[in-house]
């Protein structure tokens, strides 16, 4: 099913002459309007498409908020409150900015848990799965430098504190961290020369971040989707064209969290953000409370946990990198925690487990938030490391729908049923999905 | 191999174990008892007139409160990102025209050079920045005894209150679904009207006093407002409370600008939203009920 035939059929001259030379036309209506999908895909499965909203927003309002921001020391600060007060429209630019990096990371960890919960990082999808997290380093990356544009308290201590994570390195080879740090920074502290090289790189990454999404999106096309059952697609009725099934599903997705965007832009603006960033950066002055947005808690809270600084940061990012490898960990033959009744409840453990260790994150490592931050660092690890790997050889999956109709049709004559109910009509043994 | 007799399910045991364990590590994590409760002080929350999906400021308000920065704040605290011709723009205290000009004309600002390449002062236009106070931060710290008063121009946006550092079920979510963004003028009105005596027994630093709502209770500036200060000409009552809540009000608006043309937008794309989401949900009921699914 994965490359399926062309049904294009050029009904113009133009078109006819176009095909010849450049068939974008042919490619836009193959992947997008008749791109075979399967039939079954629920609304877990729309933030895709949400995603590539909310990257478009970012661009558009960071190119209009570059053409009136100011990168230096000197004016930073107040060039963003020039944006909120003389520029037509600059405060919805601007809020919708900074309301829509954490709306990305909404959707961008929606979109993870999705992935995990249907296994659809599992062959033939790798490497799929690999550019997401990719993608997400990226973002990451991407949104502190953004944050550290507004050259507000938080946004200068969170750079002096994670530009200095490097020196770290000093104590595998004394030197090199300093000579690293000194480097970013471009001078012996964080200065308004390290803003304007991060002003640049914050107008670059987003276009390297599309780039990706292009390769995320061919990756996506050539096994084609993942969906709720796992199985994959075997026969014709398994799918249905994108559009207009997946295009209007998609859309009315897209606008019930337009609308729960569009509440934090006009109505809770600054509730996502922190009321220390609206004093100007003072090199003199440390916040008493150095927190990060709420999108890098966990890590902040990973990165704490552990008393060593090198060990720390090292688990701060080895927190990500582990992602790279789920598609190996995850030992089991069947793809979906649906018919998989004990992942199901460390899927969810592991939910729990990330959404503590954000809480944690925000509170000073210190005392019982310290003891729970190890704890629960460990988990997290534990959880990839162990758990994942050691659940394949000892669960024994349910057993799976024959194919994707059959899941549909079976649940369509009975209702809305568990569809681990129907499995046992259907009597398949749990078909061995990954190659 | 199977960890039970019955092959599709988990053992009882383990289920059970499992689900122990999640609510354990949920009622720990989020059940400890916050540390910051201790540290700051409750702030109660204030009914203001632009709280709310239709909240707007109240003109009277924002004028008396800009007589309040005028006559007693404006001492010691400029607020460099304000022009004069704000004070008549929508949405703001919407002064008249002659009035601004008034205000404004009323300070000198410093221009230059002239064709002489002279400095020179001249009376304020309504296109001129606040002026400030002080000529620089030095001269600042040196007539308030080291303390450097802030610029104002932020400031209500700049502090708030920690409102879920008590323990509070779900107040972060009541505080969405509220719209809650006055942390910063319930914060600058309990500290206006934090001034007490210090408690029996508490060391004070040099030149502090005493303030409820201070984190650490110790601030350099005295309490600014006091009864009968500020001569109200609307009838309003002139006490402390009247005075602190009107210049919080007018803080807010300094700080957000742009607030009422941001929650009259705000209501317009909401209702867009919910129409076009509704006919989108139909159409794509109507396009998959042709499809069993």
């Amino acid at each position: 099913m994965a490359q399926h035939e062309s049904t294009y059929q050029p009904n113009t001259g133009v078109e006819r002459w176009l095909d010849d030379r450049l068939p974008l036309p042919r490619l836009m209506h193959d992947q997008v309007n008749a791109f075979p999908t399967p039939r079954n895909l629920n609304y877990w499965w729309t933030y895709g498409g949400i995603l590539t909203f909310c990257l478009a927003v970012q661009i558009i309002t960071g190119v209009v908020l570059a053409m009136h921001y100011q990168p230096s020391a000197e004016m930073a600060f107040d060039s963003v409150e020039h944006i909120m007060r003389n520029v037509n429209w600059g405060w919805l630019m601007r809020y919708t900015h900074a309301v829509g990096a954490s709306m990305f990371f909404v959707a961008v960890y929606i979109h993870f848990f999705r992935g995990l919960y249907y296994g659809s990082y599992k062959a033939p999808r790798e490497v799929l799965w690999i550019l997401g997290v990719i993608i997400l380093l990226l973002m990451m990356a991407t949104a502190f430098m953004g944050y550290s544009l507004v050259w507000g308290q938080m946004s200068f201590w969170a750079v002096t504190v994670i530009t200095n994570l490097f020196s770290s390195l000093d104590s595998i080879i004394p030197g090199v961290g300093t000579a690293i740090v000194e480097w970013i920074w471009g001078g012996y502290s964080v200065t308004g020369t390290t803003l304007t090289r991060l002003f640049s790189l914050h107008y670059l990454l987003p276009f390297a971040i599309a780039g990706v999404v292009v390769l995320h999106i061919w990756a996506l096309h050539v096994p084609g989707n993942n969906n709720p059952t796992g199985v994959s697609v075997k026969q014709n009725s398994d799918t249905i064209p994108f559009h207009p099934y997946y295009t209007t599903k998609d859309m009315f997705a897209l606008t019930l969290f337009a609308l729960l965007f569009a509440w934090f832009v006009f109505y809770a603006p600054n509730y996502l953000g922190h009321a220390d960033n609206y004093i100007e950066a003072n090199p003199l002055q440390t916040p008493p409370h150095i927190v990060p947005e709420w999108y890098f808690l966990p890590y902040y809270a990973i990165l704490r946990a552990i008393p060593n600084k090198l060990l720390g940061v090292i688990a701060m990012f080895g927190s990500i990198a582990v992602l790279f490898l789920v598609p190996w960990l995850d030992t089991s033959r069947v793809r979906s925690a649906r018919y998989r009744p004990l992942y199901k409840w460390f899927f969810w453990l592991f939910v729990i487990t990330c959404l503590v260790l954000g809480y944690l994150g925000a509170k000073p490592p210190e005392g019982a938030y310290l003891t729970f931050g190890r704890i629960f660092t460990a988990y997290y690890f534990i959880h990839f490391l162990i758990i994942m790997p050691l659940l394949g050889a000892i669960e024994t999956p349910r057993a799976t729908p024959k194919s994707i109709t059959e899941d549909v049709l079976d649940k369509a004559s009975k209702g809305d049923g568990d569809a681990g109910a129907i499995a046992g009509v259907s009597g398949a043994p749990a078909a061995p999905e990954t190659r | 191999m199977s960890i039970s007799g019955d092959s599709r399910r988990p053992s009882r045991t383990l289920r059970g174990a499992i689900i122990a364990l999640s609510l354990a590590f949920v009622g720990t994590g989020l059940g400890t008892p916050a540390h910051a409760a201790s540290e700051e002080p409750e702030i109660a929350k204030q009914p203001w007139s632009f709280s709310g999906v239709t909240g707007h400021y109240d003109r009277a308000q924002l004028q008396r409160g800009f007589q309040v920065y005028q006559e007693v704040c404006a001492a010691c605290h400029g607020m460099r990102l304000l022009r004069y011709r704000n004070l008549g723009e929508p949405g703001g205290p919407e002064f008249s025209a002659d009035a601004v000009k008034a205000i404004a004309a009323a300070v000198e600002v410093p221009d230059g050079p002239n064709d002489d390449g002279e400095m020179f002062e001249r009376p304020g236009r309504p296109a001129d920045a606040f002026r400030s106070p002080y000529a620089n931060d030095n001269e600042a710290r040196a007539v308030n005894g080291g303390a450097l008063p802030p610029d104002l121009s932020v400031m209500a946006k700049a502090r708030s209150i920690p409102t879920h550092a008590a323990f509070a079920p779900l107040g972060w979510a009541r505080d969405i679904i509220a719209g809650y963004q006055e942390g910063g003028p319930d914060y600058l009105h309990a500290l206006m009207t934090g001034y007490e005596d210090a408690p029996e027994g508490t060391e004070m630093v040099e030149g502090m006093h005493y303030n409820a709502a201070f984190a650490g209770h110790q601030i350099a500036m005295p309490s600014p407002l006091s009864d009968d200060l500020v001569d109200y000409t609307d009838g309003s009552p002139k006490t402390v409370d009247q005075y602190s809540r009107d210049v919080s009000a007018y803080l807010m608006w300094a700080a957000e600008p742009k607030l009422e043309e941001r929650k009259r937008l705000g209501l317009r794309v909401l209702i867009y939203l919910i129409i076009l989401a509704v006919l989108l949900y139909l159409t794509k009921r109507l396009i998959w009920s042709k499809l069993e699914h």
